[in-house]
This record gives C-alpha cells, structure tokens and sequence, in this order.
C-alpha cells in the first residue's frame, strides 16, 4: 500500500507543486498557513483538480493528467478528517456513522462497534452540536473508518480545539491511528505536533516541499531554511564564506569555525537551547539587550559589542542558573556541531 | 366561494412550480462565475420590482392567441392560453420566482461547503448530498421562501387581470373580484372577501416569522426535529 502525488496547480500568483510518496505510516506536511499543505489534501481527496501531474493509491490511477484521468471523490476511497470535523448537522450520531456504511447488511453490528472501540456509547442519538469538539472528532474518525478508506487524510486535526484538550486527544488519536495499517497524511503547522504524531516529515513553504526527512533527522538536521524555520530554529543568518571550515555570519558580524564543509550553504543556523554560556569555540562577549521570563526559562535577547544594528541572537537558559550569572555582558559560544548550515 | 378555492388553486400550483424552479435556478446561480451570476441575477430578479401590469403586458405579446407561443398551442393542439383559470398561473409564477429564487439563494450561499465536501469523500452521491445534507441544513430559509411566494401568489391582482381576465365562476380570483365588487357599488360583498384575504395573508405572514424566530434561535438549522 502506498500513495504516490506528483501535481501542479496554479491559484492566481500561488503556484502549488508539490511531489511525495507515503509508505503504511503517517507522513506530516508540515507548513504555515498558506503553504498550500491543506490545497494539496484537497487534491488528493478529488475536491480539487490540480492543472498537471499524477496521483496513484495502491497502485489505482486517481488523477492523471496525461492520460485524462480524474475519478470523483465518491470513487477515491480517501478518508479526509476536515478541520472542523464537518459532521453532518441534521444527522445523529449515529446516523452521521450510518451513511458512510457500505456494507449496508451488517450495518447494525459495523455501528455497534464503531460506536464501542470510538468510546461514543451514550451518545448515538444526540446530534454534533450537543456534542464536545473532542466527541465530535471521535464521531468524524468513526464515521471516515467504517467507509474502509485506503488513505487517511488528516487537516490540522487539533486547530478547532482549546489547548488543554489537545495533548489528550493526540495520545487518543494516535492510539486509534495505530491499528490503521494504510498511509496517513498530517497536515500541520505545529511542530511538537507534528513530532509526535508522524513517522516521516516534509516541510512545505510556498508551495513546495523543502525538506523530506525522517522526523528526527528533520529536527537535529534541516538542510532548508524552511525546514530550520519550522522546527524552531530562531537564530539564523546569511553568511559569507571564508575558507571550508569558517564562515562569516553576518546578521551577528562573526567568525564561527565549522566542523564539516560549508559547501554550497547559503547560511547558518543555530537553536536557541543549543548557545553555550562561558568559554569555548565560536565564543564572543554579548551585551544583554532584553530578558524574557517563561514559566521554567528565560530567553535572553543578546546583541554584540560594536555590530548592535545587526539582528540579535536569542537564547534559552535555565532559571536558576541564569539567577546566579545574571549579568550585563554573557559570555556565549556556539559549538560547531550544533550549527546548522542551511539552504534557500 | 369560487374566488377563494381558484385563488388557493392558483397559488398553490404555482408555488410548487416555482419551489422547484427556484431552488435549482438559486443552486446553480450561486455556483456560477461572478458575471454570469451578475446578469442572470438582474434579469431573474426583475419581476419583483416591474409592476404586474408590465409583467402582463410581456406576457401576453407572447402567449395572446395572434402572437408566437399562443398562436402555435392555438393551431396545434388547439389550446387558447389565455383567459382561462390556469392562464393566471403563468402570471402567478413569474411574480413570485423572485422570491423564491433569492430568498433559497441566500440560504444557498450560507451553507458550509466542506459537508458536501465531506459527503462526497464517503462516496454519497450528489443527490443524496443536495436533498438530505444541504436542503436541511438551507430549510428554514426554503421554507420561508416558500411561504412569502405563497403569500404573494394568493395576492396577484395586475397580470392575473390581464391573462386571465375576470368571468365570474370561471377565472375569478379573490383579487379580481374584490375590484369588480367595488366596480359595481357591491359594498359588503367586497368588504367580506377582503377580510377573507386580510386573513389569509395574516396567517402567512405569521408562520413567515415564527420560522424566522426560530432560524434566528437556532443559527445553524439544526434544533428543528424530524
């Protein structure tokens, strides 16, 4: 089981094209809003229809430009949870489950269970709005699995939900994603979500897909600047390079040693739990510029002696210690093997 | 009573003309490209505000038995269109599409399209989609459409008058025979039949607000039963 999308769209000025293949896991496009990771799904699910490309799932042909191929929705079998669940509103909870039935002659018993495994007993006759955002997801995700889809098409699963819920109905989710041994799609702009919940990730910026990585490799080595962006990385900036090994960064107007090749990056990176306080390599003095407190942390605002118009460095200390040192000027280094080097 | 039961008969087969004819004109109207929704709309649109008498006048240089469409049912099936009972629907109909066809319009254009969207990837067709996910959810706004049609059908005096004519026991309607009652000084007469109409079109009105009330409690049709 496999999906395989290579397509194009134009929409205006935005240009979508986008090319990936998602093995039994769950794959994450993980990306802003506007990034065209939503567009993509609906291109996958037949809700919209791309200019140019091809779209294969096990091995059925859903869209292919060049042979003139492009099933309805009906026939794709793709499982899409909408963000806001899209329930039908006239429908119970039951019934909403009743209609995505196929095999209409075991209906009764396909409801039951459904009704079971999803935890929805108790509520089969109230209707979506009586139901909480959490209950309603459950209702949409029974409703998608007794219609057998043979892909899963997840958008912003956890966007329509209050932030306390959402840690829970992610473990929830993920439990009863396991048993579904098909590709799953994840779209998300939440990076700690997106860790979590997917194998394999690709970062989509403007369209286009950056960066497709196994998420740990994604998160501990983005070669995109998009990539570095979406993981979290807060301080970046263009370089100028010196020799192979040292660049000069010039958003922080200094010299840093590298410990592998810079060859064609276009510039560096670093995350801000990664900047060392005291001695070391790439060391330099900073002027503290603005202290942030956080619930277990502070991020520290660091700019340096003789280039403060340039764009400052961000940091992430911990609280006790940064009590004890607190002082005006830091002393900082940036180890070599945490500095990203990056592309456009 | 004549005047009532063709009133109600007029009103009554023209609203189910126009339910269908509206709603699919509002559905496929809503979906168009922005000029054709444009034009199509002006031109839809322009019964409600010509008067009747216009609307009449239009009607019958093409339905009138010396003219295209009279003047081929005339010599083929050997059927006069006008002045007859059922010629006032004809009038009845166009007057009231625009009702119909904005107020189902509007109720078209709330609806969330991510359900039919939804509907669609668990393989409903569109049939289905259209009468059991987006006509419930638009029915309050239907449904008052379908009223205010009714209402002003039952009310159609200037085109009825002059397509089907006032023949007493033959194409009499409520409003017709009110003006010819005050014609001929049959005060009382006319007085009755104008409380009959009062009435109805009270009633009418009514339901047209108990169904806004609730549309208006219930942002999403969705409290109503059944």
């Amino acid at each position: 089981m496999a999906l395989f999308v290579d397509i194009e769209k134009r929409l205006g000025a935005f240009n979508l094209k986008v090319a990936f293949e998602a093995e039994n896991e769950i794959l994450a496009l993980l990306g802003a809003s506007g990034s065209g990771k939503s567009m993509t799904l609906k291109c996958i699910a037949g809700i919209e229809n791309p200019d140019k490309g091809r779209i294969v799932l096990d091995g059925r042909t859903l869209f292919d430009s060049e042979k003139n191929i492009n099933l309805p929705p009906q026939k794709r079998k793709v499982g899409y949870l909408f963000q806001q669940y899209a329930l039908f509103p006239n429908m119970t909870v039951r019934q909403n489950i009743a209609v995505a039935i196929k095999d209409k002659a075991n209906a009764e018993t396909i409801i039951s269970e459904a009704l079971h495994t999803m935890n929805l007993e108790g509520f089969e006759n109230k209707r979506p709005h009586q139901l909480s955002g959490g209950q309603q997801q459950r209702v949409a995700l029974a409703r998608i699995l007794v219609n057998e889809p043979d892909v899963l098409l997840l958008d912003e699963p956890f966007s329509a939900l209050d932030s306390h819920l959402r840690f829970r109905l992610e473990q929830e989710l993920r439990r009863t994603l396991r048993g579904f041994d098909k590709p799953i799609i994840l779209v998300s702009h939440n990076r700690d979500e997106v860790y979590r919940m997917s194998d394999k990730i690709a970062v989509i910026h403007d369209g286009k897909i950056k960066d497709t990585a196994d998420k740990k490799d994604l998160f501990t080595h983005p070669t995109s600047l998009s990539a570095a962006i979406l993981t979290g990385c807060k301080n970046i900036s263009p370089i100028k390079k010196l020799d192979e090994r040292r660049v000069l960064a010039i958003n922080w107007g200094m010299e840093l040693a590298l410990d592998r090749d810079v060859e064609d990056a276009e510039f560096v990176g670093i995350r801000m739990h990664d900047i060392r306080l005291g001695e070391g390599v790439n060391a330099f003095k900073a002027k503290l510029l603005e202290e942030i407190e956080n619930p277990f942390s502070y991020t520290l605002i660091l700019g340096g002696e003789g280039f403060e118009e340039f764009e400052s460095l961000s940091c992430k200390i911990n609280k006790e210690y940064w009590q004890n040192i607190r002082s005006e000027y830091v002393d900082i280094s940036l180890p070599p093997q945490s500095i990203l080097l990056l592309k456009e | 009573m004549f005047p009532l039961l063709n009133s109600l008969r007029i009103a009554g087969i023209s609203t189910v003309i126009i339910f269908f004819v509206g709603i699919f004109a509002a559905f496929y109207i809503s979906k168009a490209p922005r000029l054709v929704k444009g034009v199509l709309d002006v031109i839809l649109t322009l019964p409600l505000v010509l008067p009747p008498t216009v609307v009449g006048y239009l009607l019958l240089r093409v339905l009138g038995p010396k003219r295209i469409l009279g003047a081929f049912f005339l010599s083929v099936f050997g059927i006069k269109l006008t002045m007859t009972w059922w010629s006032a629907i004809f009038a009845t109909a166009i007057v009231i599409f625009p009702l119909m066809y904005r107020t189902a319009r509007g109720a078209f254009e709330s609806f969330d399209e991510t359900l039919a969207h939804s509907g669609q990837t668990l393989g409903l067709s569109n049939t289905y989609i259209f009468w059991r996910i987006r006509m419930p959810y638009c029915r309050q706004g239907i449904l008052a459409g379908t009223v205010l049609a009714f209402a002003r059908a039952l009310g159609e005096y200037g085109a009825t008058s002059m397509i089907a004519g006032y023949t007493p026991g033959r194409t009499a309607t409520i409003s017709t025979t009110v003006y010819q009652l005050w014609r001929t000084n049959d005060d009382a007469l006319a007085f009755k039949w104008v409380m009959i109409n009062m009435a109805i079109s009270a009633a009418v009105l009514l339901v047209v607000n108990m169904l806004e009330k609730k549309s208006k409690s219930s942002p999403k049709a969705i409290e109503v039963e059944g």
